[in-house]
């Protein structure tokens, strides 16, 4: 999950990494009240999880109260590469005589981490990577050494940090490093980290995402998450503890396993190219059960969609064989059925594995109007494509 | 012959007395697998009767070790406890150790591997994956035994569900391994080191390889294949309709900017003579093809 500059900067805090004082405003008469407690220039910045934030208009000084509160009236609303702005972060302006860069990341390829820094900051990275790749060191740390203030005074020379902010700029980097290790996260970046004409170093800005697969050792975690900005049914997707992502297209997908699911949408994207372009609707992983209960929230969920125009059902069925996959989808459309869900939108079944016979002969012997048996998965994509463009049921 | 897993197995399970150890302890017993013991440190001294055997339960791994034999450990503890229990695993120094465990942190996971790459003794396949079987043979994992019986395909995947379709597809001809690498971000068995052991396995004749979007094992996996292996490989991979920035279920299997596209993966592997479907029926015909069957 990636978080918001300013809850970047809230776990930066809470950890020891300096950061200027601020804080979050929705609305225009808050940045007003936050603009008077700062006092003297200030800066108000859409959050948006978006780069490019300045560029966009949506960075602005500010001298004074009255024109913080015209500044956030303007960014506020505003649409950044389709982000709008739902909140202004009005911090310090600090006086800047240096920016630099530093983060750390996992580093999947060679399955360590990485630390990553310059004294070129304030821009892109991956620009400075592109363009003047000698300014970006690049250092492995080690998961379980972590970086030591060794390791820091490391990064530090190789990155050729001014001697004169060598040490805070270390220190920087060991509570930089907690933030990573003790909040779970797979990346904490400061771009730019500055230097002010008085000698402080401050993090201006800056970037973390979370592993969600730790949230059970961080109860804390769950107040990032911004529903507002989440859509309705994937929430109420995470609510049954489904993974759900919603997708742009007509045909509804449910399967089991991620790897089988995702097969799935390109199967029913190829396949819809003979119907002018016919995509799936959504990601949805039901796991390896498949029990009738998690089978009738899945389709609920997946009915739920008003883009969806027909349904494709594929299951295989292995430690949960065939006959119970089955038996859960019957149970499922009887009581979908039954509240009067399944009306206008066809469903295509598929099963396919162990005990695959006896499992398609229970959905044949149901009779459920509107549902077709497909043998193989790339002709029951094929179905479910031309019932999307002919909207049958 | 196989990989990784053959009749001189002696396994163990981790968290054998939770549900989902129960259940799969018993159809990995059924499927013909060693299974030796089980490791529980609050029920260090019971036993657990199974259809096919009564099974002791160790307090450690070092003492499952040391009382069966054991070189295989299976782990299917929660996440909270899957760090604890395989840096056990690992630093007891048993060869093999399969982590079927969902949803474990990153943090904890590069903290085992690293463990596991420091003592240089235990080879890690997993997490969040469906495990490792050599048909007729043994089972370490959750892979259903009676999809597929043995024959000369040898195959990775990243997929578990994906890894059963295809050996449902290949049913009639066979596998002398299969083995599921899981989708997370870090892992402890890659594409690369599978590759590696199927070219160096007498019984495999032929590979399929699949994989998913998210970070680049596919394409140093294609870099390897050109220099490396000689035995045909067939490929898949899923999620070309993924869009950037979404996770699609495995915690690695997301698009970032312009790397770990499918269509990237597709082609780097079309670059080194990899035949790769389009769909899983597809690729199951082209491994038909290269096998002349």
């Amino acid at each position: 999950m990636d978080l918001y500059e300013y809850q970047a900067k809230h776990l930066f805090g809470k950890h020891g990494v300096p950061v200027v004082p601020g804080a979050v405003c929705e609305t225009p008469e808050a940045a007003r009240v936050a603009a008077r407690r700062i006092g003297g220039r200030v800066v108000v910045k859409a959050q948006v999880k978006v780069g490019g934030r300045g560029k966009a208009g949506g960075v602005k000084l500010a001298n004074g109260e009255d024109e913080a509160a015209a500044r956030a009236a303007d960014i506020l609303g505003m649409d950044i590469k389709g982000h709008t702005v739902h909140r202004v972060l009005v911090t310090e302006a600090a006086e800047i005589a240096e920016e630099y860069y530093v983060s750390f990341l996992l580093d999947r390829a060679n399955r360590t981490f990485l630390a990553m820094a310059s004294v070129e900051g304030g821009v892109e990275i991956e620009q400075v990577a592109k363009e003047t790749p000698d300014a970006l060191a690049m250092i492995a740390v080690d998961a379980l050494e972590g970086c030591t203030p060794e390791k820091a005074f490391e990064i530090v020379e190789a990155a050729d940090f001014p001697a004169e902010v060598a040490e805070e700029v270390a220190a920087v980097l060991v509570r930089l490093w907690d933030v990573l290790v003790l909040e779970d996260a797979t990346l904490v970046e400061v771009n730019p980290l500055v230097r002010t004409p008085d000698g402080r170093v401050l993090a201006l800005d800056g970037k973390v995402s979370l592993d969600e697969n730790a949230d059970f050792r961080h109860g804390s975690h769950a107040d990032l998450v911004d529903t507002a900005s989440t859509d309705p049914i994937e929430l109420r997707a995470k609510s049954f503890g489904l993974n759900y992502v919603k997708l742009d297209g007509e045909v509804g997908i449910i399967g089991n396993g991620a790897g089988l699911v995702m097969s799935t949408l390109d199967v029913v994207a190829y396949a819809g190219e003979e119907f002018g372009g016919v995509r799936p609707a959504n990601f949805l992983d039901i796991g390896g059960g498949a029990s009738a209960e998690v089978m009738s929230n899945g389709l609920d969920i997946v009915l739920t969609d008003p883009a969806v125009r027909s349904v494709f059902v594929n299951v295989f069925g292995g430690i949960t064989s065939c006959v119970e996959v089955a038996n859960g989808v019957k149970a499922a459309l009887a009581t979908l059925g039954e509240a009067g869900k399944l009306k206008d939108k066809p469903l295509v079944c598929r099963i396919d594995g162990i005990r695959a016979e006896e499992g398609r002969a229970i959905l044949r012997d149901a009779q459920i109007p509107g549902v077709e048996l497909v043998e193989t998965m790339d002709e029951a994509a094929r179905r479910a494509a031309q019932l999307a463009v002919r909207g049958e049921g | 012959m196989a990989i990784f897993l053959d009749g001189e197995s002696r396994l163990i399970v981790q968290g054998m007395t939770g549900s989902e150890g129960m259940k799969h302890t018993t159809l990995m017993l059924a499927a013909g697998a060693t299974v030796v013991g089980g490791v529980n440190p609050r029920k260090a001294g019971q036993s657990v009767a199974f259809p096919d055997a009564e099974l002791p339960v160790f307090g450690t791994v070092s003492e499952a070790m040391a009382a069966t034999g054991a070189n295989v450990s299976v782990v299917f503890v929660p996440p909270s406890g899957t760090k604890g229990a395989v840096t056990e695993a690992v630093d007891a120094g048993i060869p093999l150790v399969v982590v079927i465990t969902e949803g474990v942190p990153v943090h904890d996971t590069a903290a085992f591997f690293q463990d596991s790459v420091n003592r240089g003794t235990t080879r890690i396949i997993g997490p969040n994956c469906p495990g490792i079987i050599t048909p007729g043979v043994s089972n370490a994992g959750i892979i259903p035994a009676s999809i597929s019986g043995t024959g000369p395909i040898g195959l990775v995947s990243k997929s578990g569900t994906l890894t059963y379709q295809m050996m449902y597809e290949l049913r009639d001809i066979g596998f002398s391994t299969a083995i599921g690498i899981g989708g997370d971000p870090v892992i402890g068995t890659t594409h690369i080191d599978a590759l590696a052991a199927f070219e160096a396995d007498p019984l495999t004749e032929a590979i399929v390889m699949i994989g998913e979007i998210g970070g680049d094992a596919e394409e140093r996996a294609a870099a390897f294949i050109a220099e490396s292996v000689t035995k045909p490989v067939v490929g898949y991979v899923a999620g070309f309709t993924a869009p950037e920035g979404k996770t699609m279920g495995h915690a690695g299997a997301i698009v970032s900017g312009s790397s770990g596209t499918a269509q990237a993966k597709k082609e780097a592997l079309e670059a080194v003579g990899v035949k790769v479907g389009r769909t899983p029926s597809e690729t199951a015909r082209l491994m038909r093809e290269v096998l002349g069957r």
